[in-house]
């Protein structure tokens, strides 16, 4: 059967197997929407949590930025992971303690301000949105590549399957199709990984097979993968790929950036309401970051084995002879060369990028660029003066990966459900904090106290639907600064809400007066730093011009740093928040039946 | 139902819960910011034995997860009997 056949079949088989869980699982009132009614086990809590986490960009981009950026990709493997133990350790069990929906709810009661929750809830739906926009364009992505769809109509596939199953099964509905996502994605990930780990090391644990020796036909070659993969890159004049390139200082504060940002995002914090106890909560997470690491730990070793093997198989290679993988993703804009020495042959070095920006073209009778006499694309670009000919977009290195080692068909449609399964998953939970956001923190925490539970519901039924179109468009139309925004969202996180959290539980000084300006003043230091150098004078943006060496990425921890010490310094200046928010915060620290004395 | 819960007996149990805290992040923190990314370019030179691994790339790319895991694992255990010492065998 054809690579087409296979992904239809798997594809559709696990869209099935969502909906069929939506149907069984569906929320029947505000609670079983909003924390499917606080009765899911950890150990499926656990999984849910990890699809949640594990975004499209997880599955699909990660292990190809590694393996563009080698010893350096550790600070999204440590920031995503790391960034887990805060929150498990730092805010899960004490905002689960306090039971209440959302982080926005801890917020608005914790600092005893309309203000701040209403700002709270601002910052949650503006992060969920560039998120879940992301995703949408995941799905679309992935739809195109693999099934030959449009990304339109890809985009749209997937905003109904979200639409029915957030819509109608609300959390309960998302927990229990993410737990069926956790497993279709790690599967789709581990196969490909394992045929391609036995392949290079004979060893069928990539963990180990990235550590292991090289391997050709089942012969070992005396030089272990990591030894061969530095020579290659040498040899082409790429840097070593188990040295670092960025200083330390930077990797240091990029890496902070991700953690504290990552333990801020709203769709992870949620699922911790979900378990019964707070004993529960603290194993899910534990079961969560189990499952997680075993993407992120094989991750690194997807990314080694792809760039040997692109490595090995490209550079100096005639273009008729490419493998078929090659000129199929040139279709797609993934894989440009232009032969600027006019041999014919493809040169791949580490001379820099081979032309002006991402590859464009549209001149060609099929809306794609023409083809030259020798076959490949001509593309729009200026050629750069380097000897380098051959642009290879990251993303490649996991969706082609299959086909770049000759593994079967039906591991290349495994891969295409996975995708859509770690897209899905991701955006669902993040549908159901806007909708929850709207509905709860909005509709009847400010504007309309009064409203009855039903029509609560309905009113987060119409959000999370208007959620699914708005980002839907999105997917479809991005707006240019989508993808540059995401990638900053961590840091604006990190500088506004993480230490507003923190201090709310861990000092009971902290008052309304300290948060808010710690929130404004991180938030503004960091927003301007990295608009001046992103938007505004993006000539200007090389380390000889960052404070400290600092670049964009990881100037978010130092907006957070600011943030503690202003919100420290104005509390301590003001007054004592009132003698109610002292009990709320040991509420939050001790077990609910230690305060039984209080009657609360 | 529980046993009431002196005030003390609580000071006590936020004062260990903080302790374990200090602990586990003191761990957390040397582990990946140091050995994955302060000491990286020192541990590099030696060799995880029988294996390609430099010790600064394995912290950096594949360690720090590890102990991240046991991290949290650790965490469940000492807390789950934290709360039990409080509220004596019954817990929440």
């Amino acid at each position: 059967m054809s690579v087409q056949v296979w992904t239809f079949i798997l594809v559709g088989l696990s869209f099935a197997l969502y909906i069929g869980i939506a149907v069984w699982s569906r929320a029947r009132s505000t609670g079983e929407f909003y924390v499917a009614g606080k009765g899911v086990p950890s150990l499926a809590n656990g999984m849910a949590t990890a699809a949640d986490w594990m975004s499209a960009a997880s599955f699909i981009s990660m292990a190809g930025l590694i393996s563009f950026m080698g010893r350096d990709g550790a600070v999204y493997l440590m920031g995503w992971t790391g960034g887990y133990v805060l929150l498990a350790l730092l805010l899960a069990p004490y905002l689960r303690r306090f039971g209440k929906f959302t982080v926005p709810d801890f917020i608005g009661d914790r600092y005893y301000s309309k203000t701040a929750r209403v700002v709270a809830v601002v910052c949650a739906i503006f992060v969920s949105f560039t998120y879940v926009a992301g995703q949408m364009r995941g799905v679309g992505v992935v739809f195109s590549r693999f099934l030959g769809l449009d990304i339109e109509l890809g985009v749209l596939v997937g905003m109904a399957i979200v639409f029915f199953y957030a819509v109608l099964g609300g959390m309960k509905g998302i927990t229990y199709t993410q737990v069926a996502q956790y497993c279709v994605l790690i599967f789709a990930y581990l196969v490909p990984a394992i045929f391609i780990s036995i392949l290079l090391t004979n060893q069928p644990i990539p963990q180990i097979g990235l550590g292991a020796e090289y391997a050709v036909d089942g012969a070992k070659q005396g030089v272990s993968l990591l030894d061969k993969l530095d020579g290659l890159s040498t040899e082409l004049g790429f840097a070593t790929y188990t040295d670092g390139s960025k200083s330390t200082i930077d990797v240091f504060f990029i890496a902070m950036a991700l953690m504290v940002g990552t333990a801020g995002l709203p769709h992870v914090i949620v699922r911790f309401y979900t378990v019964k106890r707070v004993r529960d909560a603290r194993i899910s997470a534990f079961w969560a970051l189990l499952f997680i690491a075993i993407l992120y730990t094989t991750a690194p070793a997807v990314a080694v084995f792809a760039r040997t093997n692109l490595l090995q198989s490209i550079p100096g290679i005639a273009y008729e002879k490419a493998p078929g993988w090659f000129k199929n993703w040139e279709d797609t804009g993934l894989i440009a060369w232009v032969d600027k020495n006019g041999d014919g042959k493809i040169q791949y070095d580490g001379s820099g990028a081979a032309f002006v920006g991402k590859p464009t073209g549209k001149d060609g009778p099929d809306a794609r660029p023409a083809r030259s006499a020798g076959g490949e694309r001509l593309w729009d670009n200026a050629p750069t003066a380097n000897s380098n000919e051959l642009y290879i977009d990251r993303d490649i290195m996991v969706l082609a990966n299959p086909e770049i080692a000759k593994l079967p068909s039906w591991v290349i449609g495994l891969v295409a459900a996975g995708g859509l399964a770690a897209a899905l998953s991701t955006a669902a939970g993040l549908l159901l904090v806007i909708s929850t956001s709207v509905a709860h923190d909005l509709v009847k925490k400010t504007f309309h106290p009064d409203i009855t539970e039903k029509g609560e519901l309905i009113a987060a039924r119409i959000a999370a639907g208007g959620a699914v179109v708005v980002a839907g468009y999105f997917g479809i139309n991005p707006p240019g600064f989508v993808a540059q925004v995401v990638a900053f969202a961590f840091g604006l996180a990190a500088s506004s809400f993480f230490p507003a959290i923190i201090l709310g539980i861990f000092s009971k000084r902290i008052n309304v007066y300290g948060a808010i300006s710690g929130m404004v003043v991180g938030i503004l230091f960091t927003a301007s730093y990295i608009i001046y150098f992103k938007f505004i004078n993006p000539a200007d943006n090389v380390p000889e011009n960052w404070l400290w060496e600092i670049s964009p990425e990881g100037i978010g921890t130092v907006g957070m740093i600011l943030n503690f010490i202003v919100a420290i310094g104005v509390s301590l200046a003001t007054p004592r928040p009132p003698e109610a928010i002292r009990t709320l915060v040991d509420r939050v620290r001790y077990p609910r039946k230690a305060m039984a004395e209080e009657g609360s | 139902m529980s046993k009431s819960v002196s005030p003390e007996a609580r000071a006590r149990y936020w004062r260990k819960n903080l302790s374990v805290l200090a602990g586990l992040l003191s761990v957390w923190f040397l582990v990946s910011h140091g050995c994955g990314i302060l000491w990286v370019d020192q541990l590099d030179k030696i060799r995880i034995p029988g294996t390609g691994f430099k010790l600064g790339f394995w912290f950096a790319q594949q360690g720090s997860i590890y102990v991240f895991v046991v991290l949290i694992a650790i965490y469940v255990l000492v807390m789950n009997r934290l709360d039990r010492e409080l509220l004596g065998e019954d817990d929440e």
